[in-house]
């Protein structure tokens, strides 16, 4: 069934002369171009693009996207990323006229709309987090970290403090100590206790008048509730530093425990993970933050606030803080994920936001029990909306790895776990399955899984077997790298 | 209403087979202080038809949405999108996959990335490209971080005062904790004095940044301002207008080391801002340093040839705060988007979209300048953007001319600090190849009857 | 080249002082962490280092360790056969596979550096 001729990169199947999409005539008066343009400037002949048919354009992709896993497809369980489904509503909703069309320089007075509908949001996001002071600028959740620690940096500036330290456990995310880095700051490792948590003897140790931030995940990567984060939050804030809250495992406490209520000052969201923004491949993301009202005067602008007319009707203008750190990107913010955030919480209503996490919780926590004696959990019996298993004991004895567990997987119609994340736990496959996934989907899951573990070790390291192409070899990839075709 | 697949009885089930009796007992971890109480303050559940009508109520409030003839332009423009764009970006097998982590389940996007980081070089002129960033703004900026590494230069960018303001806005704030200084090169003429900009480049400037068409529209001197960067061993960062490539030398051919864009002309919708298509291509002696996700072809175990994550130990997830960047996500979409589009469209397109903005530009220009009053603010060449200076505030003409059903903007007022002389009159006006003659001729005409006498006549 | 006879940092390079030039690689610790070499970034000759400055890259799939000056000075010679065989840095990490060669401010700094013992201490703080 497979199309091998149209799945050919676009390059080969482009034949001079060929085109998808014609313009018209000009309907204006026209003169040479070199009129206008400047000659040392002006262009022989357009760049090289590919020559093809609209009908060459549409199999080529389609038949592309066909190799593709993806929700839509598949179970795809992939640890902190939060594949739930996405609502096909939404993706409606955010093209129609007069919302998906909109240019960013509309003045004010013709997009009440869209701005009430940023407004809410904003609203929204604050109350969630419990932090009522919320930008939706940010572009993703990194983008969001680093907004955050600007404002952090900003604030600290302000009130005459030099802090240069950033401090984050072991397990955080990557893009932790790389934002950290960006905004300027000394990043500061500490290491997690047995159990995957903060070590709490060593978080003191290291807590200084240097101190300006503490950026932790909360639930964590080993899918813990950092139950000290309380105490956490009391020894930064004695010490005068602040607390961020990466909110990438917003899925498991919606509704049920805020950040701002456990001692955070400052988060951010992953809009395209928690409230359902499609993932597309890599991104979009959105990565909005919310943060105390202290920190408000600081976040990039424009926000958004509200006021009334003269006849009491609500009027929504874009505002700068008073002491923003100025912009982190151009115009408004990825308002399209906004959207379909908006849309995806204005659907649930504050019973369903706290259903997902439940549901996302039991999930998580059903599969763990099925899989326990086969996959060990080295941090517990529970979990929040994930879990972290080992394939330690198995590639000990029987050389069977992480990496062959998710790559068999894929035989089976899923989509491996994130696999050698977080880096403190050993052989890691770290598995989410969300709230949007049916018993009959975990428990197909989980036997294939009691079934992997008992297959010939050989043929493990030789899976998948049933997709196009199996183990690519990355090493020659990274050792010659072939970024782009070109022509022989 | 939430999207919940398992029944109350199934639920009791799983909660058995894991060994406790209620949800709640799963959250046991969480300190009973720290448990929120009561409901969260949200608007209440709404069901699919109740939320659409609602929305679409909403929409119609936006009086500018579709029924807006566009004239908009500062970075994001009314072009055309085929339908290809759309009906093929739709699908869920693209939209709702992320990350290409495995390879194998994902050699539909890391062929399509593939193909767009050839695009990209194809277009710009480049070596290599990356798997695309967040936007023009942060493009920008990270090539700016990037010309520091590559440079080994920690202390000075400079950047054209023609560059977006804010484009610069960001680079400024992304700069100002590294500790390093961004130098603003005035533009007062509308584009850059090349003994201004001499003036001040130094030994310690990592990157000139200069934008092409500028942000007013017009043309930067390249060749010149590359040689001028050059000559202090500095890298000539470019942002440029990607539609502008079919008729514009490429950047790649004017001495240009490292290339970004705002990708949203190539098919992306206007969407109030974002999400956008952040465009970065370079040399390829600066490959390794490049930031942001890349595909590269390699072999599976059969041989056969495939597409994997290349060069991953530059980000985030393995050198943490050595990266060359914090980002973790691609615009993998809005790539699609783009490469779907370039695809569509071809060189031919490419060259005609470009020729359609220019003559149609020109010929609004032209129309627009001669209502008394009216005139280009900038005597520059100009691609398919200018600025007028109107006799009254921009802000007047914007508004008389929504209401004729005509988009306008931006005004140059409402970003700070501009030129340094009087903004308060000066508007951008972007012509695409969308907009009719008919349509160009409406605005000269509302600009003849409206404002010029009325208005005139008030601020007298 | 004797093991004993060469001094260590702690970031995991060796040094062999020849009257003012330093020759400086990884140690066999450090090359023992690193399986499939995919990059390795040598500094520029000519280039002046700061003790501890970041120098290079060397580079796996999966991992990336940057390369430090032991000492302060300029970079006078580096060792090009590792950029087309790195095996090389991964068999023989204390002789042929050699990084660079610096020619120091002062010899004395050298001197300050671990012995083999000491740093055979930090390396059994760090492998655990």
């Amino acid at each position: 069934m497979r199309n091998e001729q149209a799945t050919k990169l676009i390059f080969d199947l482009s034949q001079p002369g060929r085109r998808a999409t014609r313009f018209p005539q000009a309907d204006v008066p026209v003169k040479p171009l070199s009129e206008y343009l400047p000659a040392d400037q002006l262009a022989e002949e357009p760049p090289p693009l590919p020559e093809v048919t609209e009908a060459d354009v549409v199999r080529h992709f389609v038949n592309l996207s066909q190799l593709n896993m993806s929700v839509d497809t598949h179970f795809y369980p992939l640890g902190s990323c939060t594949m739930k489904y996405n609502p096909k509503r939404h993706e409606r909703w955010a093209k129609l006229p007069g919302i998906g069309d909109l240019h960013p320089y509309l003045s004010e007075d013709r997009i009440q709309g869209m701005l009430a509908i940023l407004y809410e949001m904003q609203e929204m996001l604050g109350e969630i987090a419990g932090l009522p002071a919320v930008s939706l600028q940010p572009a993703a959740g990194a983008q969001g970290e680093l907004t955050a620690l600007l404002t952090a940096a900003a604030y600290f500036q302000d009130k005459g403090e030099d802090r240069k330290k950033v401090l984050f456990p072991a397990s955080a995310h990557g893009t932790n100590p790389a934002s950290a880095a960006i905004a300027g700051f000394d990043c500061v490792q500490l290491n997690s206790t047995k159990d995957g948590l903060v070590d709490m003897e060593e978080l003191k140790e290291n807590i200084d008048e240097q101190t300006a931030v503490f950026m932790i995940t909360n639930p964590n990567t080993v899918g813990l509730f950092e139950k000290e984060i309380a105490e956490i939050s009391r020894l930064m804030h004695e010490a005068g530093g602040l607390v961020y809250i990466d909110g990438a495992n917003m899925n498991a406490i919606l509704g049920i425990t805020r950040p701002g209520d456990f001692g955070g000052d400052m988060m951010h969201y992953n809009v395209h993970k928690t409230f359902t923004g499609p993932h597309g491949a890599g991104g979009p993301g959105s990565g909005p933050i919310a943060v105390r009202d202290f920190l408000g005067p600081f976040l990039p602008g424009p926000i958004l606030t509200k006021s009334e007319d003269a006849d009491g009707n609500p009027r929504y203008s874009l505002t700068d803080p008073e002491k923003s750190i100025g912009r982190v990107r151009s115009f408004f913010g990825n308002v399209g994920i906004l959207l379909r955030g908006y849309f995806y919480l204005r659907t649930l209503g504050p019973k369903g936001v706290r259903e997902v996490s439940e549901t996302a919780v039991l999930n998580a926590n059903y599969l763990l029990a099925k899989l326990k004696d086969v996959l060990p959990v080295p941090n517990g019996d529970r979990c929040m909306h994930e879990f972290v298993a080992s394939a330690k004991t198995l590639q000990k004895e029987k050389g069977i790895s992480a990496m062959d567990i998710g790559k068999r997987l894929l035989d089976f119609g899923f989509h491996a776990p994130t696999v050698y994340f977080p880096l403190v736990v050993a052989e890691a496959l770290m598995i989410e399955p969300t709230e949007t996934e049916s018993r009959a989907t975990l428990d197909a899951f989980a036997d294939a899984i009691r079934q992997i573990v008992e297959e010939e070790p050989d043929f493990l390291h030789q899976a998948p077997h049933s997709t196009m192409h199996s183990r690519p070899d990355d090493v020659a990839a990274a050792r010659k790298p072939v970024l782009k075709w070109s022509a022989q | 209403m939430s999207y919940i697949f398992t029944t109350p009885e199934q639920q009791q089930e799983m909660l058995q087979e894991i060994g406790v009796n209620s949800i709640e007992e799963l959250f046991a971890s969480i300190p009973p202080e720290l448990r929120f109480q009561g409901e969260l303050d949200l608007q209440p559940a709404k069901c699919e038809l109740e939320l659409e009508q609602e929305i679409a109520g909403r929409a119609k409030q936006n009086q500018a949405g579709s029924g807006l003839t566009c004239f908009l332009g500062g970075g994001v423009y009314d072009h055309f999108i085929p339908s290809v764009v759309d009906e093929i970006s739709s699908r869920g097998e693209y939209y709702t996959a992320y990350t290409p982590y495995q390879a194998e389940a994902s050699q539909g996007s890391l062929q399509v990335f593939f193909e767009y980081q050839t695009l990209i070089c194809q277009l710009t002129g480049m070596d290599v490209s990356n798997a695309s960033l967040y936007e023009g703004g942060t493009a920008i900026t990270e090539a700016a971080l990037m010309a520091m590494r590559v440079t080994r230069r920690s202390k000075k960018v400079a950047v054209l005062k023609s560059v977006h303001p804010e484009y610069r806005e960001v680079l400024k704030t992304y700069l100002k904790l590294q500790g390093a200084e961004l130098v603003e090169i005035g533009t007062a003429d509308g584009t850059a004095d090349l003994e201004d900009v001499k003036a001040a480049l130094d030994e310690e400037t990592a990157a000139l940044v200069i934008q092409n068409p500028n942000f007013y529209g017009n043309l930067e001197q390249v060749h010149e301002l590359a040689e001028a960067a050059h000559e202090k061993e500095a890298l000539l960062i470019c942002s440029v207008d990607p539609l502008s490539l079919g008729v514009l030398k490429r950047p790649g051919d004017m001495g240009v080391d490292i290339v970004t864009a705002e990708g949203q002309p190539l098919g992306i919708p206007m969407q109030y801002g974002g999400p956008f298509l952040g465009i970065l291509a370079c040399r390829q002696e600066y490959m390794r340093k490049m930031p942001g996700r890349v595909i590269g072809t390699t072999n599976d175990r059969l041989g056969a040839p495939c597409f994997v994550l290349n060069l991953q130990a530059r980000e985030q997830h393995i050198r943490r705060d050595k990266a060359t960047s914090n980002i973790c996500t691609n615009q993998g979409l809005l790539a699609l988007r783009a490469t779907i589009y370039m695809t569509s469209i071809g060189p031919q397109g490419l060259k005609e979209v470009g020729e359609l903005c220019c003559q149609k530009a020109h010929y609004a220009a032209e129309k627009l300048t001669a209502v008394d009053g009216y005139e280009l603010a900038f005597d520059r060449p100009f691609f398919k953007e200018f600025v007028l200076r109107c006799p009254v505030s921009a802000k007047d003409v914007i508004d008389r001319a929504a209401e004729s059903g005509l988009g306008l903007g931006p005004k140059l007022s409402q970003f700070e600090e501009e030129i340094g002389s009087e903004t308060e009159n000066l508007l951008l006006v972007a012509v695409t190849e969308k907009r009719t003659r008919e349509e160009i001729d409406s605005l000269a005409e509302v600009l003849a009857n409206g404002i010029s006498e009325r208005m005139l006549a008030q601020h007298a | 080249m004797d093991p004993a006879n060469l001094k260590y940092t702690k970031t995991h390079e060796w040094v062999a002082l020849d009257g003012d030039i330093a020759t400086v690689g990884i140690t066999e610790f450090a090359a023992g962490q690193l399986t499939d070499l995919s990059y390795i970034e040598l500094p520029d000759v000519g280039r002046k280092l700061s003790a501890g400055e970041d120098c290079g890259v060397v580079e796996t799939v999966k991992a990336a360790s940057d390369l430090y000056a032991p000492v302060a000075g300029e970079v006078t010679e580096v060792n090009s056969t590792l950029e087309e065989d790195y095996d090389l840095l991964t068999n023989e990490p204390v002789g042929d596979g050699w990084i660079m060669k610096l020619k120091v401010d002062d010899a004395a700094d050298v001197e300050s550096l671990l012995d083999l013992q000491a740093y055979q201490a930090h390396c059994e703080t760090e492998d655990h």
